[in-house]
């Protein structure tokens, strides 16, 4: 089982937990599988479209998947995914 | 949310400071009473667009929570508009629980602050609430 970091923002959405331990062998299947025992915490992240957010931030053991294989990165049992919805925004 | 004077003045020197681009960062407190200002990067170094430096947003939200504080403000300023969220200001609001406080230098000699929740998923009407800020002095009582 892989651990996934929970931020306080997104904690309401998972029952109030810090971290959630689910199953999975890339960051897409673990998110899957957080939406799949967390539906709320999918609205939080997932675009209309159904693609992750562009502005969520995942890291697996502190590397953002972005700059490695996106949501194809593998996740082991060991390793610790974090998600991070950013602090974003823009002047009219 | 209750906003000490020197608090408020501190956030009046950061957008001054990172001008002509917008700045960014969080404010703590407790009991909606505002007790630290932690400036970030704008990593977008831009007058138009704030992406806080993501590793810096979650070394001080995560100093935020060891401290057993609320995460009560994550702020930036509008360097030529007014203190009002932008359509990229709902669009990229993922703090639903926490208040967007703006801080206005449209006009330089008399900054605007004010907050509001956002909630993006919320219909167009719904989704900007403003909240009252109120300036206090450094004992959170009203000046």
């Amino acid at each position: 089982m892989s651990t996934i970091k929970i931020p306080p923002v997104l904690r309401g959405s998972v029952g109030g937990h810090r971290e959630v331990e689910v199953a999975g062998g890339t960051v897409n299947e673990v998110l899957d599988r957080l939406y799949e025992e967390h539906p709320a915490v999918r609205d939080q992240l997932v675009t209309p479209e159904g693609e992750l957010h562009r502005f969520v931030n995942v890291y697996v053991n502190d590397e953002d998947v972005r700059l490695g294989s996106w949501l194809d990165t593998e996740v082991g049992a060991d390793d610790t995914v974090l998600i991070l919805p950013a602090m974003a925004g823009g002047a009219p | 949310m209750r906003l000490p004077r020197e608090l408020a003045d501190e956030l009046v020197a950061h957008a001054t400071a990172d001008l002509p681009n917008e700045c960014c960062g969080m404010i703590a407190g407790r009991d909606g009473l505002a007790a630290e200002v932690l400036r970030a990067q704008n990593t977008e170094s831009s007058p138009f667009m704030y992406v806080m430096d993501p590793r810096e947003q979650l070394r001080i939200m995560d100093g935020i929570d060891d401290a057993g504080e609320d995460l009560l403000a994550v702020y930036h300023s509008h360097t030529r508009s007014a203190a009002y969220p932008s359509r990229t200001d709902v669009e990229l609001a993922f703090f639903p629980g926490t208040l967007y406080l703006i801080v206005s230098l449209a006009d330089r000699d008399a900054p605007e602050i004010r907050a509001f929740r956002i909630d993006r998923a919320a219909p167009a009407d719904k989704a900007i609430e403003e909240e009252p800020v109120e300036i206090v002095d450094s004992t959170g009582r009203g000046s």
